[in-house]
């Protein structure tokens, strides 16, 4: 059962409102025994594999994006059978109202939310302003352990087209807008990884040609929450110059960044085609024969990749 | 050149020996349990670094900022010895953690012991699959990063 939507001003004016709860409306939830009578799953989803340990919000599960989502084997996410044994393990039926929250702005909750969206999770939504909010507002943090009951999950197929790009869609996008997230000197060719980041092995430098440069963190405030829909449209469509109803890919270095993003174009600004590119720069780097823009200026699609 | 070494517990000092056993003897979550505990045991900087952000080196390969110093001193026996320093902020446990395992398993000692650290220590405490490898290359930084400074330093005072 869905459990009711949060109604304020600052949402409202988002194209899916039902998508955000802020912090009020979560400890509102908590204290009336949403969370504790399973009417309302919380997820917390790091980058840190360790910091739902350290402390997390009463009730929260955990959900590890690395170990959890992704296939230990095939450059993939879980199939249908890992993903219901894990949402069922985490409490997680497939009607439940499903909150995600996570550290840095939601980085990696989003990159969550993404993956229950393959799955075509109905109600998945995101803690706006995330774990960092929360704890600034020197709210409750516990460390025991949630434990839930075992949710009742179907084992689903995982319905990638509608919301993922792959390699040979992105090309076959090519001419239509991209939105890169990842920081100014990725975009540009100077380095191939975040700075103050691991190396991930990219062979070559630069971005998708035609990328428009909007690096993630800025469709995040100070406090970690999404902007305004009047900030996110003068991002968006102000200066990566979206207009309605464009077919939308965004991408980074591994997808998770370009999920804030992802979320922001889909479910704030309502964008129908929205997909995420999750190859990224650490597929699209080291590829053969891609074309490669160097430098700050978007560049243009070479004239034989062009389609009609 | 990097000289191949067997992957064995006999060439690391005795306190992170004991460490490495430690991780080994626990199932997969009652490592990061353990490596949960090293973050919370990781000491404080000294006043005198704590102000002097500078002296610290940053190593960029950890997800989460790490920065990292070693200063030297003489030992009861008149040898060298070196003596860690890590700062790493609370939202970063799984940094904390290995650099409270390096701490505790390192600091005090001389250049002849660090240095026989082999590189990939860190694959012993069993976390790779827990942790993942992409994290676990920061880990892997950090040893290196202090293995590498502390041979600098060595070479200066001999």
């Amino acid at each position: 059962m869905s459990y009711p939507v949060e109604q304020n001003e600052k949402f409202a004016s988002y194209a899916n409102p039902e998508r955000l709860v802020s912090t009020e409306w979560l400890a509102a939830a908590i204290a009336d025994g949403a969370v504790a009578d399973g009417k309302l799953v919380l997820v917390e989803s790091d980058e840190d594999v360790l910091l739902y340990e350290t402390g997390h919000i009463p009730g929260a599960v955990k959900i590890d994006w690395h170990t959890d989502l992704n296939d230990e084997i095939t450059r993939d996410y879980v199939d249908g059978a890992a993903f219901a044994a894990l949402a069922a393990s985490k409490g997680i039926s497939r009607d439940s109202t499903v909150v995600i929250y996570g550290d840095k702005s939601n980085w990696w909750a989003a990159y969550a939310l993404w993956v229950f969206t393959l799955f075509g999770h109905q109600d998945v939504r995101l803690l706006d302003g995330g774990r960092d909010k929360w704890i600034a507002e020197g709210r409750e943090l516990t460390t025991e352990v949630s434990r839930p009951a075992s949710g009742e999950y179907p084992e689903v197929e995982r319905n990638d087209a509608p919301i993922r790009a792959f390699k040979e869609d992105v090309l076959a996008h090519l001419g239509n807008p991209l939105i890169d997230v990842r920081s100014p000197e990725e975009y540009t060719g100077q380095r191939t990884h975040m700075p103050a980041y691991p190396e991930e092995g990219a062979l070559r430098g630069g971005h998708i040609p035609t990328a428009a440069s909007i690096p993630w963190a800025r469709a995040a405030a100070e406090d970690g929450t999404y902007r305004s829909r009047e900030e996110l449209e003068a991002l968006y469509l102000g200066e990566a110059g979206l207009e309605a109803g464009d077919d939308v890919v965004a991408y980074c270095r591994i997808g998770e960044r370009s999920s804030h993003t992802w979320f922001a174009l889909k479910y704030l600004l309502g964008f129908d085609t929205v997909r995420n590119y999750d190859g990224s720069w650490t597929e699209w780097g080291n590829a053969v024969r891609v074309p490669i823009v160097k430098g700050a200026e978007r560049g243009s699609v070479p004239s034989a990749l062009v389609r009609n | 050149m990097r000289k191949l070494e067997e992957m064995s517990t006999n060439t690391l000092p005795t306190a992170l020996a004991e460490i490495v056993d430690d991780f080994q003897a626990l199932t997969e979550p009652d490592r990061l349990q353990l490596l949960l505990e090293f973050s919370r045991g990781l000491p404080e900087l000294p006043e005198r670094l704590k102000d002097h952000p500078e002296l610290l080196e940053q190593v960029v390969e950890c997800q989460s900022p790490l920065f990292l110093t070693i200063e030297s001193e003489k030992n009861d026996d008149g040898h060298l010895a070196y003596r860690l320093f890590f700062k790493a902020p609370p939202e970063a446990p799984t940094t904390r953690g290995f650099a409270g395992v390096l701490h505790e398993g390192l600091d005090g000692l001389t250049a002849k012991e660090i240095l026989a650290v082999p590189d990939d220590m860190p694959e012993l405490l069993g976390l790779t699959r827990a942790i993942t490898p992409l994290r676990m290359r920061g880990m892997t930084a950090m040893l290196g990063r202090i293995k590498r400074k502390v041979a600098a330093a060595s070479r200066l005072e001999h």
